[in-house]
């Protein structure tokens, strides 16, 4: 039995599917006809050369395209259990971005207190039980594996936390809301391998019960952490697999010159 | 070669040189002028300078009813220059799509900036004093002087938001804030510090605009004060005195200047002084409160 009907036999869930995804840059096509899943309560990677479209893929799951203008969507990407089309017209990408948590490649505190950060997301849902926001900022630091560190600081500027934990605390403000996908764009480029490490770790525990997609240059970290990667090339998804077999057994050409190294 | 780099090290002396001068003569220049005015009105500043109106005699003229004039008017200015500047501001960097009606609007606000005073002045004559029939008062000050600074709120609050990472936003709009929220939490907060600079700075500017207030029709001679804004009987506040007429510091340092009397030199110079102390410390708390907001702001 092979490692794919082990998975199939698991009862794979999708929570997101791409379907014939394309995007423009104004006239840019960024994207091209990409299809496929996210499967539930797994780390899918995204890897490929500078360019290929990985980032601009991952801000389609949020919307984050709609904030700029000349941008546009074809295609859908269906989110599950509702099997509704994120990109659709009448969909506003608030909703979306409700549901659907980011996590950025620098971390991006707000110049707010540690507390006031992971509140903030609470706050714009017009949550105003101060015990419920308490509850649940302590809650989303230990999901974040923070809170120890920062539990007698939580009224101090989050910018004087260190990089890595300033990146925690940016998971744990995505966390406070509950979200069912959580997206990661390159979160560690900017971290030292220690932190690096550490927000590594923290992704193998989130999985239990939060979907995770994450862009990643570094394809060893994509083969720690993920267990589907999707390799795209200007544009195209390429290969799309379990990680272990696309690492160490690729269907395509393109996807073994760039993991070996020969490309890219 | 030894030669050679110390040839061409010389131009850094002799550039180095030149901007040192310019810089003095910038500073010298107004040093001087400063420490001018202050040995020529030192002697008649006093308390009673500061509580007396002006009079016939240039020994008991005070300037009580300019700077409460100025006062006033400045805080009528504040008031409608302010909200307007920055809501335009934030309209302008976070709302407006970016297309030629917003370049031409964009490059109309910095013309205006450049737009003589006496021409805001005309401006305020027409429109304020007749056509709205507010007459020569405080009122009608108060709004030609906001249409002056306001082009400067203005490109201050953009320059403010625009100093802002992108990434905030996005750290904001991702976790499912709206514009206004975030414009709210992020964009106001985090750029109030370069706006309360500008505003300062546009309120020094209008301190110390004569040409404006004159067109308008301040007057040079006033002996009584506007009505108090405070009433010992209910409803408590009033707005009378933003239709009081009115003069203003600067105006008062005209009027003085353009007597015969030597003396009333001296008044001009004491004016002069503490028109100048009140820009200063204008500029001086615009810095502070820069440093102050700052301090807590890191990206």
């Amino acid at each position: 039995m092979s490692a794919l009907e082990t998975h199939v036999s698991e009862r794979l869930a999708t929570k997101a599917e791409a379907r014939k995804l394309s995007f423009y840059y104004g006239d840019f096509r960024a994207l091209k006809n990409i299809t496929m899943p996210v499967h539930e309560r797994k780390v899918t990677a995204l890897i490929g050369p500078s360019g290929c479209g990985k980032s601009t893929f991952l801000r389609c799951f949020n919307r984050m395209h709609d904030l700029y203008p000349g941008n546009r969507y074809e295609g859908e990407i269906i989110l599950q259990p509702d099997n509704a089309n994120l990109l659709a017209r009448d969909v506003d990408p608030i909703e979306v971005r409700m549901r659907i948590g980011m996590v950025f490649q620098k971390p991006n505190p707000f110049p707010k207190s540690v507390f006031e950060n992971v509140a903030y997301g609470l706050r714009v849902r017009g949550e105003s039980s101060r015990r419920r926001i308490e509850e649940k900022v302590e809650q989303a630091l230990q999901d974040a594996a923070l809170w120890e560190e920062v539990k007698n600081r939580l009224h101090q500027p989050a910018y004087n936390l260190s990089g890595g934990q300033q990146q925690r605390l940016c998971i744990a403000r995505a966390l406070a809301t509950d979200p069912e996908l959580l997206l990661f764009d390159e979160p560690t480029s900017a971290l030292d391998p220690i932190a690096t490490a550490s927000i590594e770790e923290l992704m193998h525990d989130l999985k239990e019960r939060v979907t995770i997609l994450i862009v990643t240059h570094n394809m060893q970290q994509a083969a720690r952490v993920s267990d589907f990667t999707a390799y795209m090339y200007l544009g195209d998804l390429i290969e799309f697999g379990i990680t272990d077999e696309l690492f160490i057994k690729p269907k395509m050409k393109q996807t073994e010159d760039y993991i070996t190294g020969r490309f890219g | 070669m030894k030669k050679d780099i110390q040839k061409r090290k010389r131009w850094d002396a002799i550039f180095a040189l030149c901007g040192m001068v310019a810089l003095m003569i910038g500073v010298l220049t107004f040093t001087a002028l400063f420490v001018d005015m202050a040995l020529d009105g030192f002697g008649r500043l006093s308390w009673e300078f500061f509580t007396n109106y002006p009079s016939r005699r240039p020994g008991q003229a005070g300037i009580l009813s300019a700077w409460v004039g100025s006062t006033l008017v400045m805080l009528t200015t504040a008031f409608f220059a302010v909200p307007l500047g920055v809501a335009a501001g934030v309209y302008l960097e976070e709302y407006a799509s970016k297309n030629w009606v917003t370049d031409i609007i964009e490059i109309n606000i910095t013309n205006l900036a450049g737009v003589p005073s006496i021409v805001y002045g005309l401006l305020g004559l027409g429109l304020f004093v007749y056509q709205f029939g507010l007459g020569q008062s405080i009122l009608a000050a108060g709004l030609t002087l906001a249409l002056l600074i306001l082009p400067v709120v203005i490109v201050a609050t953009r320059e403010a938001i625009r100093s802002i990472p992108q990434v905030i936003r996005e750290g904001s709009y991702a976790l499912g804030a709206t514009q206004w929220q975030t414009v709210r939490y992020h964009i106001l907060p985090y750029s109030s510090a370069g706006i309360l600079t500008g505003i300062i700075i546009g309120m020094a500017r209008a301190i110390g605009e004569t040409a404006p207030i004159i067109t308008i029709g301040a007057l040079t001679f006033i002996a009584f004060l506007p009505p108090s804004p405070v009433q010992s009987e209910p409803p408590f506040l009033s707005f009378d005195w933003l239709m009081s007429p009115f003069t203003v510091m600067p105006i008062q340092m005209f009027n003085w200047t353009s007597r015969p009397e030597a003396a009333f030199h001296a008044n001009a110079a004491a004016a002069g002084f503490v028109l100048v102390a009140m820009t200063l410390a204008m500029n001086g708390l615009a810095i502070w409160l820069r440093y102050r907001l700052r301090r807590n702001l890191k990206w």
